[in-house]
This record gives structure tokens, C-alpha cells and sequence, in this order.
């Protein structure tokens, strides 16, 4: 193995670049390195004018993904070693407007994220003084997965709609408002059939290319959560159809 | 405009939004705002494992819960916090319920508890092993449906707005654009959590770097026990990654070099198969990591490339125990350590986790400065005495976070607006950031270089065990590091997402809180809990049953006073685990 390995990183600088350009770092390979430890020998021993998210590097807080070699990776658990010998391009994530070098403007999603009402909703009054709403082991199965999101943005950067279709909700959001409306406690998912099943941004924007899922680092498969919300879309509508005055 | 709110919290993690909720649930007509340095989610909060205590199942007592968080903090927690502490716990926890946090379950549908650290009782909630993720996620969720709470995400506050003794608002810098603005508000509460990043192998996030203590300290708040830092046993090396206590508790073994499970040779108990409240790997984390320290200096500890280790033993629990009671631990092995903990050993070492002492409140989260209160890490109530048991942190940041939320609210509500001198503060502020650190150019050293050597001599002068002559060498050398830093390097001089500022000004917060640190415990001549001085190895309730309240006079200087510990109904005794 090479003791060295090339790192390409995206620089942008809005008050000084008119674009993007890429600048070469050479640094030591290490079986332990993770990208971002490769990052943070650059900033602190190479160029401190290099600039890029993380935190907790234990792959929960979802501050650090960034393009390696084009895929959406959360840096802090990708490893140098596997890009050996190199070089490796380092870029911000796709899909975002870019602020500066690796880091990407997400108010976008945060925005969107109150439209499909990612609380608990209930249909009676207060919550029981003294006593859990109870839940089976198997009633938590049927959403956790969903719950498992970390809002990392990988899939927005994979999902090539959302390239396309800025109005779309997008997998993770989608995901989220699925984690509730599965949750045996929740009564809301009438509250969030307008902003899912909306004709603009809603899951039928999705072609299901099924990106969002593979690049997911948690699991949470929302590709799946679209699909399965579809279903549930449908049957909605014809309830609706067929008992207009009703209680949808 | 200068912006202004009623409430201003800074810190978006548990306590914080846990405090904005209690702000508008208290009072409809309040304006409150969290200006955070990360997105809300991104909080460190997110990173918790193991689980949350309260007392939720009939065999259990608030009693028992406040005896062995006295007796786990070496009895230098206040007991009437401790008491309102463990009576709050379980209705915070459920609230947490209701309002969706996915806990673990029991068959029936009820909350499942399992045993953790210095319990005599198994109370501890737990969603899988990323309860602090769902907490935090629950948390931020149900705040967006509160449309009056106001957020500044990516908003670095540098300084505390302070008109005659009253606390006013922030001065903080919005990242994406590198505005300095002054945001007013009639009350402030600091949530911005614990300060792990002075210290050189840490759990901590990198964005644990003690600012709100700094901020209060600076300001004129005094902070309480900063000498008692807690390391947590049971670290990765090289990335300091925890393994959650949640994984002894299911029933792992600490093995030294030949297997052996060396806690039993540390008055903790004897080993069992099956895992026993209150012993051995279930003892508290300043018994287990000062273990290690032994175990190390008999050589029997296994020697890496990162320094000494002993192994976690997690393959008698098979497969199917982990995936669904600690799936996170076999991710976070296999993801970073390439190993799988259903067939191998786990290396692991002490590892600086959790700060007990932090910006002194009353058990309202009342700071001495009217208008600033504090809750969570970054305050001291305290509940946490000398030592803090593994799953109080989570249920005390959601149960002060709401006292100081409520009390916050009160003072606003019949506070008044902050006057023109807090502009004229604002004015130097932004002045200081622009002249001293933005524009300089002629810097000496990275900022890296001073923090690694902060880091370094936390670790040689103060960690586990520390001496008068290691805390000595340790004061002059901060000393000297702060004055290296009024000349370190800026490289970086554009306003767009400068992390080099930042991590400047970071640098700076944590060299004030290291020497608060060094200073404390070298005053501090016993031992106890967390605190263990090899030239003073007894703890010495005649002199030391007080808390360390250290202020900084105007000149710069340190000052330590010792007010005594709040006793009701526990007067102080022996601890004692495995027997």
C-alpha cells in the first residue's frame, strides 16, 4: 500500500471565485483514515482555509456528506483505504446551491420538512397523565425503520428528480411523514394527505429510481416508503370519491 | 433592526428545544428564539446511546433512584435537586412518549427498562442504542409544529450581551453570510452542552467546545465542580467513538490480556455469568475507568498502536440479543473498527465523556446573573455530584431544560427591554471579531497546533489521576498557550462559512474552561468521584463536602469559593458497589 494518497477537493470561495475549481492535497494514507480525518489533517496542518460540516463522526448527526468520487457519502465512515492509490475527488453534495468549498445551503429541505407534519398527531385530547400510549413490539417494527433517518441529505443528492423537480418533497421528508402516519399512536395521516399526495412535490413526482435507497446510510429505504405511500394515496382518493361528504 | 425576542436560547440540542417548548407552552404571548451553531438535529444530544432513567415500574422508588445518583456522585450532588430531579424524570420521559419518541417496549406494550451503571434498580428507557437520536429527532419534530418558536440555525454566538449586571442578548455571527448581529432578548438560557474537545481522546462532537460556560464565565456567572470530568470506560481507540454502558449492561464482560475480568481485583464485586445490579461491569464510570489506570500500571492491559486497551467481550450474548438490543454497537464496530462483535473482542479504553461541573444554577436553572439561566451539560445544578451515573444526562436535560424554560419565561414576561448600551457592546464586539481575528494577518501558528497542545496537557496534567505537581506544570503551560494564542494564525479572512474563525474563537472558549478546570482541581486537595488526586487519595468530607465555585474577577484572575452541599435526607456514607 502507498503511504500517500491525492485528495481532489472542490474549492469555492463566492467572494473571491467566479466557479468552482479544484485544488490537490497530497496526504499520508492511513489504514484507520476516514475521508473526513483526511479533511481535517488538510485543515489543520496543510490549508486552514478549507471549509466543510462535520461533527459527531459517528455517523448519527448527518453533517458530513459529501461527493466521493460521485457518490453521496457520509465522509466520517467511508474510509482513504478504499480509494487506494488514488486520486480521490472530493465534492459537495449535488442538488444544493453551494455556500462555499464543501458545504451546501439545505434550508430547502428544513422548509419543507414542517409541510408533511412529522409530529405525533392524535385524534383524542390530552395524553394519559401517568401511563405510555401503549405500543406492541410489533407495532414499533411497522415504522422504525423510518425513524432510523438522520436527514444526512445523501438521498436528495442521489435522487435525480429532485435535480429536476425543486417543488418535490423529496425521499427523506416523504420517509419522515410515512415514520408517523405507520406509528400505531398517530392519527394525523389525513392531516398529511395534501402536502404527500400534492400534484406539485407530491410522491407522485417519483419515478421510483430507487437512488435514494442504495446511497441511504441508515437503512431507512424511502424509496420504499414512497412506493408504499402511493398505495396508500390511491385508496385515499377513491374513499374520498366514493364518500365525498364523509369523514376521509 | 437589531432582532429581539422575549427568550433567547442558545443550544438546539435536547435542553434547548426542550426549553423552547416549555417557553411557549408557558406563556402564548412570548416571542422565543434558539440560535444554534448547528442545525438543530446535528446536536450532540443526537449522539446518546444507552438510555434514560426514571422510575417508571412498581418495584422501583423515586427514593432509590436519588440514593444511588447521591451515592454514584460521591455525595456532592444537592439533594433537593437530586429529589426534584428523579420526581420530574418519569413525567418528562413520558411526555417524550406522547409526544412520539420510539422507545423500546415490552411484550405488552409498556416501556421496557434495562439495568445500566450504579442502578440498584433497572429503570433505564431505552430506544434500541440510539436513544439520544430519537430524543433529539422526537424533540426537534414536535417543536416545528410550535410556529412562534423562532430558530437561527448556523449561528455562532461569540459573546453575551450584559447591561448593568443584566443579561441582554448574544452577539453572534450567521455563518452562511459572516454577519455579526446582536440578537436582544429579556431572557437568555445557554444549552450549548459540554466541553469534551479540550481534552485529546473524547466522545465528544467537535462541536463540544465549552461555549456557553465560557460565555457565562466571561460574562460574570461563576461555574460550579469544573474539576470533575468524567471519563467514560469503554471508548474505541483512535476515534474515541463510545460503546454504550447499555452493552455491559445486557451482560458484557471487561477482559484484561489474559481474559481475565480484572474489575473483580477492584472492589467491585465478583464476577458472574449473568449481569448483577450495582457490580462489576455495572459499577459506576469513575470506578471502572480509574480501574483501568491500575490495570495498565500492573501491565496486564493490551498495547496498540493507540495507546493501552482492554477488550469488551460481547460474543456469549450471540446474535440475536445484539441486533435487537444494541445494534448500534455492532454498527458502529463493524463500520469503523472493522470488527464484529458477535465473534470478537472489543478494544477499548477510558475516554473524556461528560463534564459534571458547568455554569452554577439554582435547581431553576437560574444562573447568579439575572436574566441568564442554563440548563444541560453545560449546567450545574447539580445533580451530578462528583460523578455522573450513565442515563441521568438525557431525562436531566429534558427535566431542567423545562425549568429553565419556565422560569425564563416568568422572568420575561415582567422584564424589560434592553437598553442603548448593549448596542455600543455590540458595536466592540463586532469591531473585536473584524480587527482581531478576521482581518489579522500576521498570525504566527495554526490554531491546530495550540489546540493540540491544550489537549495534550489536559490529558498529562488533569485526566484521571492528577497531582498538585501535574496541575502546577499544567497551569503555567495554559498560561502560555494563551498567550501563544493572541498571535496564532488566521489564514482564512473571507465572511462565507469561515470555520478557521470559528474554530478561533472555539480555541479561545476552551482555553478559558481548561484553566478553570486545572485551577479547581488543584484547589480541590481530596479525592472524590471523578476527582483523584494521587497526593491527596481520600476524600475528605471535613474540608471538601462544598462545591468549587470559581469566578473570574475583572482583572482576569480566578477566584474559588466553597459553598456547602445541600443535604435532606441522605447524610454522606460510604459508596459501595458488589457487596
Amino acid at each position: 500500500m502507498a503511504d500517500r494518497i491525492v485528495m481532489q477537493v472542490t474549492r469555492y470561495r463566492p467572494d473571491h471565485d467566479k466557479a468552482p475549481t479544484t485544488q490537490d492535497y497530497e496526504i499520508p494514507l492511513r489504514k484507520d483514515w476516514a475521508v473526513l480525518d483526511g479533511l481535517n489533517h488538510i485543515k489543520d496542518h496543510m490549508d486552514g482555509t478549507l471549509s466543510y460540516r462535520w461533527s459527531c463522526r459517528m455517523g448519527i448527526c448527518g453533517s458530513c456528506g459529501m461527493n466521493v468520487n460521485g457518490e453521496p457519502k457520509l465522509t466520517c465512515g467511508t474510509f482513504l483505504t478504499d480509494y487506494a492509490p488514488g486520486p480521490v475527488r472530493i465534492e459537495p453534495l449535488s442538488n444544493f446551491p453551494v455556500v462555499r468549498d464543501l458545504v451546501v445551503e439545505i434550508g430547502d429541505f428544513m422548509d419543507k420538512l414542517p409541510t408533511v407534519k412529522p409530529w405525533l398527531i392524535r385524534a383524542d385530547g390530552e395524553p394519559p397523565p401517568d401511563a405510555e400510549y401503549l405500543q406492541t413490539p410489533a407495532e414499533l417494527e411497522d415504522y422504525k425503520q423510518y425513524s432510523m433517518c438522520i436527514n444526512c441529505m445523501l438521498c436528495y443528492s442521489a435522487c435525480p428528480i429532485y435535480g429536476l423537480d425543486p417543488d418535490f418533497l423529496g425521499p427523506a421528508a416523504i420517509a419522515l411523514a410515512q415514520r408517523y402516519n405507520l406509528d400505531s399512536r398517530d392519527h394525523g395521516d389525513h392531516e398529511r394527505l395534501d402536502a404527500l399526495a400534492a400534484a406539485e412535490g407530491g410522491v407522485w413526482s417519483c419515478t421510483y429510481v430507487g437512488e435514494c435507497t442504495k446511497v441511504c446510510p441508515k437503512h431507512v429505504d424511502p424509496a420504499g416508503a414512497i412506493q408504499r405511500y402511493k398505495v396508500t394515496a390511491v385508496n385515499q382518493s377513491i374513499k374520498a370519491l366514493l364518500m365525498p361528504w364523509g369523514k376521509r | 433592526m437589531t432582532p429581539s425576542h422575549d427568550v433567547l436560547i442558545v443550544g438546539g440540542g435536547g435542553a434547548g428545544l426542550r426549553a423552547a417548548i416549555a417557553v411557549v407552552e408557558s406563556d402564548p404571548r412570548l416571542s422565543v428564539a434558539i440560535v444554534s451553531k448547528v442545525y438543530p438535529m446535528r446536536s450532540h444530544t443526537v449522539s446518546a446511546e444507552g438510555g434514560a432513567a426514571a422510575v417508571i415500574k412498581a418495584s422501583d422508588s423515586l427514593a432509590e433512584h436519588a440514593h444511588d445518583t447521591i451515592s454514584g456522585g460521591d455525595w456532592l450532588c444537592d439533594q433537593d435537586a437530586v429529589e426534584a430531579f428523579v420526581a420530574e424524570a418519569p413525567k418528562e420521559l413520558l411526555r417524550l412518549e406522547h409526544w412520539g419518541c420510539p422507545w423500546s417496549r415490552e411484550p405488552d406494550g409498556h416501556i421496557a427498562v434495562r439495568p445500566f451503571g450504579g442502578m440498584k434498580q433497572m429503570r433505564t428507557w431505552f430506544a434500541a442504542d440510539k436513544t439520544g437520536f430519537h430524543l433529539l429527532h422526537t424533540l426537534f419534530q414536535t417543536s416545528l409544529r410550535h410556529e412562534r418558536i423562532a430558530r437561527y440555525d448556523e449561528w455562532f454566538v461569540t459573546s453575551l450581551l450584559v447591561d448593568d449586571g443584566r443579561v441582554c442578548g448574544v452577539v453572534a455571527i450567521e455563518l452562511t453570510s459572516g454577519r455579526i448581529e446582536a440578537i436582544t432578548a429579556k431572557a437568555v438560557i445557554l444549552c450549548s452542552g459540554g466541553c469534551g474537545r479540550i481534552f485529546p481522546f473524547t466522545t465528544n462532537a467537535n462541536i463540544k467546545t465549552g461555549d456557553g460556560m465560557a460565555l457565562a464565565y466571561r460574562a460574570g456567572a461563576p461555574l460550579k465542580d469544573m474539576e470533575f470530568v468524567q471519563y467514560h470506560p469503554t471508548g474505541l481507540p483512535f476515534t474515541g467513538i463510545l460503546i454504550t454502558e447499555a452493552a455491559r449492561a445486557e451482560g458484557g464482560w471487561l477482559v484484561n490480556r489474559d481474559g481475565y475480568r480484572y474489575l473483580q481485583d477492584y472492589d467491585l464485586g465478583k464476577p458472574s455469568l449473568e449481569p448483577v445490579l450495582k457490580s462489576m461491569e455495572l459499577g459506576p464510570r469513575d470506578r471502572l475507568s480509574q480501574a483501568f489506570v491500575k490495570e495498565a500500571e500492573k501491565g496486564r492491559t493490551i498495547d496498540t498502536p493507540y495507546g493501552q486497551v482492554v477488550h469488551l467481550d460481547l460474543r456469549h450474548l450471540g446474535e440475536t440479543l445484539i441486533n435487537t438490543k444494541i445494534p448500534f454497537v455492532r454498527e458502529l464496530c463493524l463500520d469503523y473498527e472493522n470488527i464484529d462483535p458477535v465473534r470478537e473482542l472489543i478494544p477499548v479504553r477510558p475516554v473524556v465523556h461528560y463534564m459534571m461541573g458547568g455554569v452554577h444554577t439554582d435547581i431553576h436553572g437560574a444562573t447568579g446573573l439575572p436574566g441568564l439561566y442554563a440548563a444541560g451539560e453545560v449546567a450545574c445544578v447539580s445533580i451530578n455530584g462528583a460523578n455522573r451515573l450513565g442515563s441521568n444526562s438525557l431525562p436531566e436535560l429534558l427535566v431542567f431544560g423545562a425549568r429553565a424554560g419556565r422560569a425564563a419565561a416568568e422572568f420575561a414576561a415582567s422584564g424589560t427591554d434592553p437598553g442603548p448600551a448593549v448596542l455600543s457592546q455590540a458595536r466592540d464586539e463586532r469591531h473585536r471579531l473584524e480587527r482581531d481575528l478576521l482581518h489579522r494577518d500576521s498570525g504566527r501558528e495554526p490554531i491546530s497546533a495550540i489546540r493540540e497542545e491544550m489537549q495534550e496537557t489536559m490529558e498529562q496534567g488533569a485526566g484521571i489521576y492528577r497531582a498538585a505537581d501535574s496541575l502546577a506544570k499544567a497551569a503555567d503551560k495554559l498560561r502560555d498557550l494563551q498567550e501563544r494564542f493572541r498571535t496564532a494564525r488566521i489564514d482564512d479572512h473571507s465572511r462565507t462559512f469561515n470555520t478557521e474563525l470559528v474554530a478561533a474563537v472555539e480555541l479561545s472558549f476552551m482555553l478559558d474552561i481548561a484553566e478553570t478546570i486545572v485551577h479547581s482541581a488543584s484547589r480541590r486537595e481530596e479525592s472524590r468521584g471523578a476527582h483523584q488526586r494521587t497526593d491527596f487519595p481520600a476524600r475528605d468530607d471535613e474540608r471538601f463536602l462544598a462545591h468549587s465555585l470559581i469566578h473570574r474577577d475583572s482583572d482576569g484572575s480566578s477566584r474559588v469559593e466553597y459553598p456547602p452541599v445541600t443535604i435532606t435526607r441522605w447524610p454522606p456514607g460510604e459508596r459501595v458497589y458488589g457487596r
